[in-house]
């Protein structure tokens, strides 16, 4: 993986704004009736977010220490306004429905936490697509959420009618109550799915460490053999404590040392 | 007065800032640990948020409007918000420096809450309040805003001996009490 499709995963997935991070709250509640909605938003803020990334990153050694923070919001500001007004032109209904939150990206701590951790300290090229992961990871997110609460909450998905007639829509699903139900469900289902993926690694870890034991057990004897064998071997002062089983790890790998330095150094002169 | 009282009521209790308009929603799930920080951070939101909803109408009404600038509203009061947490926070430091102790930490979080942004930028754009009944609605918002800070931090304080099932463990469990709450107050929306 190069660097430039590790921040694509790392925005998806790894560090995913909704789900790990818990940034943008808000217009992750409040737009999400419906998966255009959803992913409206989403989209909004991931050109404010590459663009703004961009921005800072190219800016970064211009912009003093001590006023980034006041830089980095009129940058955010300036094209947060530009993307509200061309959203006012070409798509007036989503804008419309979009309300407030549309000029509320400039607060929203993705952005500005991105410009700080991230795009004032490297590349252009990386910024970008830093940019793109984590816009791509809001918007992903928000769609999912968008698209449960309209299905549930009324039968469709995008408009289209999924559900079949004598379905009776679960109102609370788009009323504000069950923006907070549903966002805890998906944070609940991440977190479980990421526990269950770092027990497995874990259990693996352990049945490898399990399987490569008996291969370190076979490989130690025939070090010991091999290092022993001249009568004057001082390694095998320690090999009683060895064969007794009762030194901790850590004197077991200083011995095994020692015997692979010696056998390294017998090597030599033969 | 009565118009007033109506504007009151519907920011702080009806369209509850927090339950109904999704707005600083951040500082409410961060800040709402314990009872204590709950009331100091509710304290002073109320205290910028009145003020900056004073100084964007002023701004809006006598300098935007008259030089024809409406477009420049975001960036105009995000900067206002910024530099007058800025200034709050210094003008207490001096003048109540009780106060100051008491809320200083929260100070420089209430920059990013959406809800002292969404407050000035609904004033001028959705409502069209004047300068009263903007700063009444800025005042009412804030108050709000502690009430469903305060309840919650309540809440989580009792929370914490409970068996939680673990992928419920931290935020989902408050967003879970957050909808819960939600309900209780779609059932004030009759009252007006």
């Amino acid at each position: 993986m190069n660097k430039y499709t590790e921040r694509l995963y790392n925005g998806l997935i790894k560090e995913n704004p909704t789900t790990v991070m818990l940034l943008g709250m808000c217009p992750t509640l409040a737009t999400t009736t419906s998966l255009i909605n959803g992913i409206g938003m989403g989209l909004c803020t991931l050109v404010v977010l590459v663009l703004s990334n961009i921005v800072i990153s190219l800016l970064r050694k211009i912009i003093p220490d001590e006023v980034r923070i006041p830089a980095f919001i009129v940058v955010i500001a300036s094209l947060v306004t530009i993307v509200q007004f061309l959203m006012e032109g070409y798509f007036p209904d989503l804008s419309q429905s979009l309300g407030v939150y549309i000029p509320l990206i400039v607060v929203n701590c993705i952005i500005l936490g991105r410009a700080e951790a991230y795009a004032s300290k490297h590349s252009v090229g990386l910024s970008a697509f830093d940019g793109i992961g984590m816009g791509l990871g809001f918007t992903i997110a928000l769609g999912i959420l968008g698209g449960v609460r309209e299905l549930f909450g009324n039968g469709t998905i995008a408009g289209m009618q999924i559900m079949p007639k004598g379905y009776v829509p679960i109102s609370i699903f788009v009323l504000q109550p069950g923006a907070f139900f549903v966002l805890a469900a998906l944070i609940a289902l991440v977190t479980y799915i990421m526990s269950k993926r770092e027990q497995k690694k874990r259990e693996k870890a352990a049945a490898e460490a399990k399987t490569k034991k008996p291969v370190k057990a076979k490989a130690k004897p025939q070090v010991q053999t091999a290092s022993c064998a001249p009568s004057d071997c001082a390694g095998c002062a320690a090999r009683g404590g060895c064969g007794v089983q009762i030194f901790a790890e850590t004197a077991r790998a200083g011995l095994r040392d020692n015997a692979s330095k010696q056998i390294v150094n017998g090597g030599e002169p033969a | 007065m009565k118009e007033l009282l109506l504007i009151a009521v519907s920011a702080a209790i009806v369209n509850n800032v927090v339950f109904s308009q999704f707005l600083g929603i951040c500082p409410f799930l961060g800040v709402s640990k314990k009872t204590d920080q709950a009331v100091g951070m509710g304290g002073a939101v109320i205290f910028v948020l009145t003020i900056s909803a004073l100084v964007s109408e002023f701004l809006y009404r006598f300098i935007l409007v008259p030089l024809h600038f409406e477009y420049l509203e975001t960036i105009v009061f995000i900067l206002v918000i910024a530099a007058m947490v800025q200034f709050v926070e210094m003008f207490l430091k001096k003048a109540i420096p009780s106060l100051y102790r008491a809320l200083g930490v929260y100070l420089p979080l209430i920059t990013t809450n959406c809800a002292v942004l969404g407050v000035a930028l609904n004033n001028v754009d959705k409502y069209d309040y004047g300068i009263l009944a903007g700063t009444v609605n800025g005042f009412a918002t804030a108050v709000g805003f502690a009430l469903a800070l305060i309840l919650m931090a309540g809440i989580r304080e009792k929370i914490e001996y409970n068996d939680i099932p673990k992928p419920f463990r931290g935020i989902a469990i408050v967003l879970v009490t957050s909808g819960l709450m939600a309900i209780a107050f779609i059932g004030f929306s009759g009252i007006i």
